[in-house]
């Protein structure tokens, strides 16, 4: 049963050819086998998940099933979860147990799925490759001695492992797309606005967007129609008729317009992703999609202006881990001063620190207009670039990383480099398009790499149903790894 | 060298909503520490802020009263820095776009009216309430070396209101903290209650010869939480910049705290350079949009202005600018005199005696009582009615005093009273004349010495007079008649 996709499994359980708690079961067993190799969990509550296990099967046994009732559900540790820890993967909050549910969270809850655990990250969201966890590093199910990806590694390695059917994560700057590409699974972000922020920590409040893993694309539009909805809570909540983010999968692609910018197949990218990424657009172009070279000419300023922004917006929103309300205080100060600088010395990771030192120099006086408002203007710039070019295609495709999943510690030396990783992804971060990755192929070592495919406001649908037909006429999606077979 | 004092006022007017600035949390004063802080309130990881409808509409009464600019688009900014009461490290507020900008209040001067300038008013929030635990202190909770932190109070919506720096002296500055509390309080979106901390004004001073143009170095002057606190700090504040500057020093602008015990100022070491607040447009709140609809729609339910009721009554009522000042200083007072007045329009005298009346007698009795007008025991019918008394000549104005007292301690309207206890004024003439002959005929001293000239007598006489009626003699009457039998 792990083999299957959440599809299959929601299927499985409506019609009772399985139960809830033998599913659980049967990820939690994996899940602890796993733990040791892949380290994708921070916390685990298997009498917790059990229970909730059981209250769906009695859900379902009452003829009140359907949709996500009993489903197991892994939640990337950025999520509030009331009563779970949450620990964004810092040192500053290890101890920290929600009070309240996030809204993604309620909305499974609600609809009667089982938490299966927290899954592993970089700390704060800030990161590539799921190494700056305060709790060890996540591994690639692929190749252990390789990285996931970041920042949502946990939830994606948990998903090709086969340790859950599906997952939870947040993407900022790639954050889910990127590691979806490294580990062989799909994922997707949508549009900024659509998906609640409410309960989800936050790192860069413009740029943050939750999101669905799991193994297929009709796998996500189901994902997809239990997140999305409008939260009074967080005033950047879009409200807007419910969708079915399932309906278009079907739509045979003839007629379909696919972007390619020159700016992504330029010499960024590694060979055998390149030569992945080319296949698959003759893959879709079988399938009756026609290609249309177009240009991005702004790409190169993606990744200055957000690691501009992001780290501005971080840099506020971090303020609250002061040791005053809860979350880790320094052992022994002097003074207030004293207290505040030992509390989030000692709390944060280096990364984490590094971003909040640059965050609040962009933000500092004489520098703002130079750097946090210029780069905003470059936003506005990229977004344009994006408007041109979907008045020439429907979606535009590219490969979603550089390169396929490199070694642990390979670039975790060099911060510039990491963040070059995001070349591809943070573009649909600052404008708010939605984006996502699916399997494409394999590269060097065997690792996976991913396709891009990034569409127009609340074109999700539309994503989605290109990457079902690819889907239906590929198998990259349903290959696993060796290791976890 | 003649000095000119220069002062700008910043006001924090706390808006009178149920609910918090940017959470549900409630805002009433006095509970148990923390117990009105939500997981918002205390900037628990994951919590996003929503703007309180209350609060901008409030802050847009305010601007359409002060005839301000309204900002169809504002801008939330964050305000960066840490500080135990400010859970999340920093204070949403408005920066370069706030809601509200430019505007007048009038204050009367020696010199008469006074326009003073309003550079703007946005909205931000509260921070809470730090309590530091001192030998011998009340709050056992907290252990010796201790602070306590209050949330409470972070989140309580704020209207910052800044004045241009137009105010001229201490004197001025009061009238204009006096206009302005009377008027957020007249409008309903503020209590006013400088005691709860609903009410705060910090005063930016600074001195310059006289003639000179430029603007000297300012200091800022915080906690001053009454009227007299700002008359004395502003006096002492000019006094100690003056003499510096005539010492041949330079003044170093700082934040200063007033010690109403020493009556000084006192530069606050722990402030430094001024912050880099690192201000931002807050990306967790859109741009606030005030449709022209919603303005309209606020504007028709505002109540009439001071000035305008101040016109009204210097224009059609007859009344002095001082009485239309003091029976305008609060929205009940001007309430219950014009509902007296109207009523007694109808039994056909002006309004000059119900004024009288309103901002002496009334008046006293509300401030000991410490009653808002339309919270007094004599309602204006009832008052109404005691004056039509004293205009018809049933009772004197002193009996109405009487009168009054009465009708204040529950004894019923006037009729009743007077009724009651036998208050009706004698004007018989003829039983005056007796009575006056009476006592004529008992002092003749004090006859001979007002016949020599002493009028001081006449006034002797007439006090005999309305002792032998107890006070029931109509006045007038006694004067004429008495005047007329002295006279031969």
């Amino acid at each position: 049963m792990f083999e299957a996709s959440l599809t299959e499994v929601a299927a499985a359980l409506a019609a009772r050819r399985v139960s809830s708690v033998e599913l659980t079961q049967t990820c939690l067993d994996r899940i602890a086998r796993a733990q040791g190799e892949l380290n994708a969990f921070i916390t685990v509550d298997p009498e917790r998940s059990l229970a909730q296990a059981r209250a769906a099967d009695a859900r379902i046994a009452r003829g009140e099933g359907g949709g996500l009732t009993g489903v197991p559900v892994a939640h990337k540790d950025i999520f509030c979860a009331k009563g779970w820890r949450t620990t964004c993967a810092s040192r500053m909050l290890a101890d920290f147990v929600a009070p309240y549910d996030a809204h993604v969270v309620e909305r499974f809850d609600r609809a009667g799925a089982v938490l299966l655990g927290k899954t592993n990250m970089d700390e704060f969201a800030m990161g590539s490759s799921s190494e700056s966890s305060h709790y060890g590093p996540v591994r690639n199910p692929w190749h252990t001695d390789f990285v996931p990806g970041g920042s949502s590694g946990g939830s994606a390695a948990a998903v090709a492992a086969r340790l859950a059917p599906c997952a939870t994560g947040t993407d900022t700057g790639g954050s889910i797309r990127q590691p979806a590409a490294l580990c062989g699974v799909s994922g997707i972000k949508p549009t900024y606005g659509l998906v609640s922020r409410y309960g989800m920590i936050a790192f860069a409040s413009s740029l943050d967007q939750g999101g669905p893993f799991a193994r297929t694309a009709a796998d996500l539009a189901l994902m997809l129609n239990a997140m999305v909805g409008f939260d009074p809570r967080d005033a950047t909540s879009l409200e807007r008729p419910q969708e079915d983010y399932a309906r278009e999968l079907e739509r045979p692609l003839a007629g379909l317009r696919i972007g390619l910018p020159r700016e992504y197949f330029g010499p960024g990218m590694d060979d055998d992703v390149r030569r992945a990424v080319e296949d698959a657009v003759a893959a879709l172009g079988k399938l009756g999609a026609a290609t249309v070279e177009v240009a991005l000419p702004n790409t190169g300023l993606s990744v200055p202006a957000y690691y501009v922004i992001a780290p501005a917006e971080a840099s506020s929103n971090l303020s609250r881990y002061d040791g005053v309300r809860y979350g880790y205080r320094a052992p022994e100060y002097a003074d207030l001063l004293d207290m505040y600088c030992k509390t989030r010395g000692q709390g944060f990771g280096p990364e984490v620190k590094r971003r909040i030192l640059v965050g609040t120099y962009v933000l500092s006086h004489g520098y703002y207009d130079a750097y946090y408002l210029q780069a905003q203007r470059v936003r506005r710039l990229i977004a344009q670039d994006f408007v041109a070019a979907f008045k020439r295609c429907d979606v535009i495709l590219g490969p979603t990383s550089p390169t396929v999943a490199f070694r642990v510690g390979e670039k975790s030396a060099d911060p510039v480099k990491m963040y070059l990783n995001d070349i591809y992804t943070t573009a649909a971060n600052l404008v708010g398009l939605p984006a996502m990755s699916i399997p494409c192929g394999f590269g060097a070592g065997g690792l996976p790499v991913g396709l891009q495919l990034a569409g127009s406001y609340f074109a999700e649908a539309r994503l989605l149903n290109v990457a079902h037909q690819y889907q239906r006429a590929t198998d990259w999606h349903a290959r696993m790894p060796p290791g976890f077979a | 060298m003649g000095w000119e004092i220069v002062i700008g006022l910043e006001t924090h007017a706390q808006l009178s909503t149920r609910s918090k600035m940017y959470s549900g949390a409630a805002t009433a004063f006095g509970a148990a520490p923390n117990t009105q802080a939500s997981a918002v309130d205390i900037a628990l990881p994951g919590v996003l802020p929503i703007a309180n409808r209350g609060a901008v509409e409030r802050a847009i009464r305010f601007g359409l009263a002060v005839g301000a600019t309204v900002h169809r688009s504002s801008i939330f900014a964050r305000k960066n820095y840490f500080y135990p009461d400010l859970p999340k490290g920093y204070q949403i507020s408005q920066y370069e776009a706030p809601i509200v900008q430019g505007g007048t209040i009038t204050i009367l001067t020696d010199a008469g009216e006074k326009t003073i300038r309003l550079t703007r008013a946005h909205l931000e929030e509260d921070a809470g309430k730090l309590l530091h635990e001192t030998a011998g202190d009340a709050h056992s909770a907290l252990r010796r070396g201790m602070s306590g932190i209050d949330l409470n109070r972070a989140g309580v919506p704020l209207l910052e209101i800044v004045s241009e720096p137009d105010l001229r002296s201490a004197g001025e500055a009061v009238a204009y903290a006096r206009a302005l509390h009377s008027l957020v309080r007249w409008i309903d979106i503020c209590d006013g209650n400088m005691q709860e901390g609903s009410f705060r004004c910090d005063a930016n001073v600074s001195v310059r010869p006289r003639g000179e143009s430029k603007l000297g170095t300012r200091c800022e002057i915080k906690n001053l939480n009454s009227f007299r606190f700002l008359q004395h700090a502003i006096e002492h504040e000019a006094r100690r910049q003056i003499e510096v500057l005539e010492g041949g020093g330079s003044i170093v602008q700082e934040t200063r705290l007033y010690d109403p015990d020493r009556d000084e100022t006192r530069s606050m070491r722990t402030k430094e350079d001024a912050h880099d607040y690192r201000y931002f447009p807050d990306p967790d709140l859109p741009p606030l949009a005030v449709s022209e609809q919603w303005i309209e729609e606020i504007r028709s339910r505002m109540p009439e202005l001071p000035e305008a009721k101040r016109d009204r009554y210097r224009t059609a009522l007859g009344l002095s600018a001082y009485d239309a000042i003091t029976l305008t200083q609060s929205r009940e007072l001007a309430e219950y005199f014009e509902s007296t007045a109207s009523s007694t329009a109808s039994f056909g005298f002006g309004a000059k005696p119900v004024a009288n009346w309103v901002m002496g007698e009334l008046s006293a009795k509300l401030n000991e009582t410490d009653l808002d007008a339309s919270r007094s025991p004599v309602g204006p019918a009832r008052l109404a009615g005691l004056l039509a008394r004293v205009h018809d000549g049933t009772i004197s104005g002193k009996i109405a005093k009487e009168v009054f007292d009465a009708m204040w301690a529950g004894e019923g309207d006037a009729d009743a009273i007077i009724e009651r206890r036998g208050l009706r004024q004698i004007s018989d003439a003829g039983a005056i004349e007796a009575i006056v002959a009476e006592v004529l005929a008992a002092h003749p001293k004090q006859v001979e010495d007002y016949r020599a000239g002493k009028e001081k007598a006449f006034n002797s006489l007439v006090g005999q007079v309305m002792k032998a009626t107890r006070g029931k003699a109509n006045p007038a009457q006694v004067n004429a008649l008495l005047r007329k039998k002295l006279a031969g």
